[in-house]
């Protein structure tokens, strides 16, 4: 029951933020300099042409009654149309969503399993030289900008070693997973350092708590200690810093969709914004906002499960 | 096993020391403690004294770097535990000696059950299965006097109170029925009201399972109550020790007597406080001889210089003064 009644109060947080969230998307495509109207149609331009588009796409009407109109049909999932593409943004959109968030998950999942053993290992041997060269090594991987991360990672494996393609989607789980290697990959080389050096410094936390030395006392050897004991407690920083960075990771997907040519958000994301696609770009940032509200939401849920104290508030 | 007179345990010269910026201390110098089965004795001195690192040394918890134990033996059931390998020390740890920590509140770790915690040692070192240790478990907790153990043994530690959790501790501590019992502490982080109860809870497990019990404690009412001998500990060093009986009526260390004379005696009368004059010792600048020498009554210019050593001045009664004829003359 209190799972439960925490689940649903997270959720009803959620609304007044995506509510603002709409709200300001909707206003800077209103607060944009220019007409897109006149941008789409550039110089072929005349008074009927204008008049008849801004009837059609709604533009003629009050900002007030289309912001609403916008909400309406937004909560029923219609998101506009495309200026360009002259197709239900929704669609448009909905077609690149999974693309991106396979992306972005790949690479998390990847980053977290090269993190979390990195991490204990740093952790265990505090200060000795396999710690040094650890951080080091997270420090290189960190300072390398993902677009030369993922340059090199082609130059080596896709084109150097031939292992694996060095762009598309793929067919089925499997192609996915094959196809998007790399780019997870540059994620992951990017994002594990950030979660090691977390968890490593939650970990040391932990270990100068009283109830490790209760455990040591009670004759666990170093390896139960930091399994049972150590990691569980050390979770909760690194799930920040994780849901924080995935978030984050949206941006760094236009890059990494860009040079490994997926057919993502983030292209399109970059494409709409060249081309003055105000629906997509308002789309786009509706469905970026919800999902890192999302990711927040299930980190919120993970803290639950790591630790009980959660559901006392 | 043991007869009477062979101590359970018996540390001896033990030397503990600790690294530092500013150079290198020993937390103990030269300890020599006994404990026979079935008996307690209590180690009482100021904070800094060198009392909990005994028992960590005891246990060999003590961190290395930057703790490191120099010198002597720790014999337990005729075993210097000082030269086992980590693995049999862990056995030795996990079935023989445990230990209770000051502080429950932060004992027990906050992400797991508490009968998992309690019952974690024995499904390591006795090889318990799930449904034997919770049983275990709740049988432990319901010795240890929490009212219906069996829900509450599902329960996390914020949700039990302080004394609740020290009960808790002790049902941990005595999973496996130990032979010794290092209790460091165990009352100082309790109301009052909760003290006497886990000391009576203590000494009631002991007589029932007849284990040796070390009771670290500041505070020397409690130590005249619960224990059998006495060990008084300054500057890492034990400066007296003697039955309780011995040791309260004719203190042979000026330190002892300084003690006692500094607790408000609830009988007696508010005027009789008298606070041990000077600064406790700061172990980076001593000098070669007693410790307590810039702090006694009785000093005399030869005490600072004289390397002291504990010496029989009574049967079983043994101080590390240089003129224990001096404190006779004062009492009288």
């Amino acid at each position: 029951m209190q799972f439960l009644a925490y689940i649903l109060s997270r959720l009803v947080q959620m609304v007044p933020v995506l509510f603002l969230v709409v709200l300001i998307a909707f206003l800077a495509m209103e607060l944009v300099p220019g007409d897109p109207i006149m941008l789409m149609l550039g110089g072929r331009a005349n008074e009927t042409m204008l008049a008849a588009l801004h009837a059609e796409f709604g533009l003629d009407r009050p900002a007030v009654t289309r912001f609403f109109s916008f909400i309406v049909n937004a909560l029923q999932g219609d998101l506009g149309t495309s200026i360009i593409q002259r197709q239900p943004v929704s669609v448009i959109v909905g077609e690149r969503i999974e693309k991106t968030v396979f992306v972005i998950v790949y690479g998390a999942v990847l980053a977290v399993l090269v993190a979390l053993p990195l991490a204990v290992i740093a952790a265990m041997k505090h200060d000795r030289p396999v710690d040094h060269a650890i951080r080091i090594g997270g420090m290189v991987g960190m300072s390398m900008p993902p677009f030369w991360l993922a340059l090199l990672l082609i130059l080596l494996f896709g084109l150097g070693l031939g292992w694996f393609p060095i762009g598309g989607y793929g067919e089925g789980f499997f192609g996915h997973l094959w196809h998007l290697f790399l780019p997870g990959l540059t994620i992951a080389l990017f994002l594990s350092p950030i979660l090691v050096a977390s968890l490593r410094a939650a970990m040391l936390d932990v270990m100068g708590e009283d109830y490790i030395e209760v455990a040591r006392s009670k004759g666990l050897s170093p390896r139960r200690i930091m399994f049972k004991h150590v990691l569980r407690n050390a979770l909760i920083p690194a799930i920040t810093v994780l849901s924080i960075n995935i978030g984050w990771l949206l941006s760094g997907a236009v890059i990494v969709e860009y040079v490994f040519s997926i057919p993502g958000m983030g292209s399109l994301l970059v494409r709409s914004v060249g081309s003055r696609d105000y629906p997509v770009i308002q789309g786009l940032t509706v469905v970026f906002a919800l999902f890192v509200m999302l990711t927040n939401l299930a980190a919120d849920l993970s803290y639950m499960l790591v630790d009980r104290r959660v559901l006392r508030k | 096993m043991n007869s009477n007179n062979n101590p359970l345990l018996e540390v001896r010269g033990l030397v503990t020391e600790f690294s530092l910026e500013h150079g290198v201390i020993a937390a103990n110098a030269d300890v020599h403690i006994r404990v026979r089965a079935g008996e307690t004795l209590g180690i009482v001195g100021e904070s800094g004294s060198g009392k909990s690192v005994l028992c960590r040394a005891i246990l060999r918890l003590i961190p290395s770097p930057p703790g490191l134990i120099s010198a002597g033996e720790v014999l337990f059931d005729g075993t210097d535990l000082l030269a086992l390998s980590e693995a049999e020390m862990r056995r030795v740890r996990g079935t023989r000696i445990k230990m209770v920590f000051q502080n429950p509140m932060t004992s027990l770790n906050p992400v797991r059950r508490i009968g998992d915690q309690i019952t974690e040692g024995l499904s390591v070192h006795y090889g318990m299965g799930k449904a034997e240790a919770r049983a275990e478990g709740v049988e432990l907790l319901r010795r240890v006097g929490i009212p219906s153990p069996e829900t509450r043994v599902r329960e996390y530690p914020h949700q039990w109170s302080g004394g609740m959790l020290q009960r808790a501790v002790i049902a941990m501590a005595m999973a496996g029925e130990p032979q010794l019992l290092l209790a460091d502490e165990p009352t100082t982080a309790l109301d009052v009201t909760i003290q006497d109860q886990i000391l009576a809870l203590l000494l009631e497990l002991q007589e029932r399972t007849h284990m040796a019990m070390l009771l670290v404690s500041h505070d020397l009412a409690v130590v005249a109550e619960t224990c059998d001998q006495v060990a008084v500990m300054y500057a890492g060093r034990i400066m007296e020790s003697a039955s309780t009986k011995a040791l309260f009526e004719a203190p042979m260390h000026p330190y002892t007597v300084g003690l006692m004379n500094s607790i408000p005696d609830m009988a007696g009368t508010a005027a009789r406080l008298v606070p041990i004059p000077g600064q406790p010792p700061d172990l980076l600048h001593l000098a070669p001889g007693c410790p307590f020498a810039p702090r006694c009554v009785h000093a005399s210019p030869d005490c600072a210089e004289t390397p002291i050593a504990l010496s029989e001045i009574a049967p079983g009664h043994h101080t590390a003064c240089l003129h224990p004829e001096r404190i006779s003359a004062g009492a009288s």
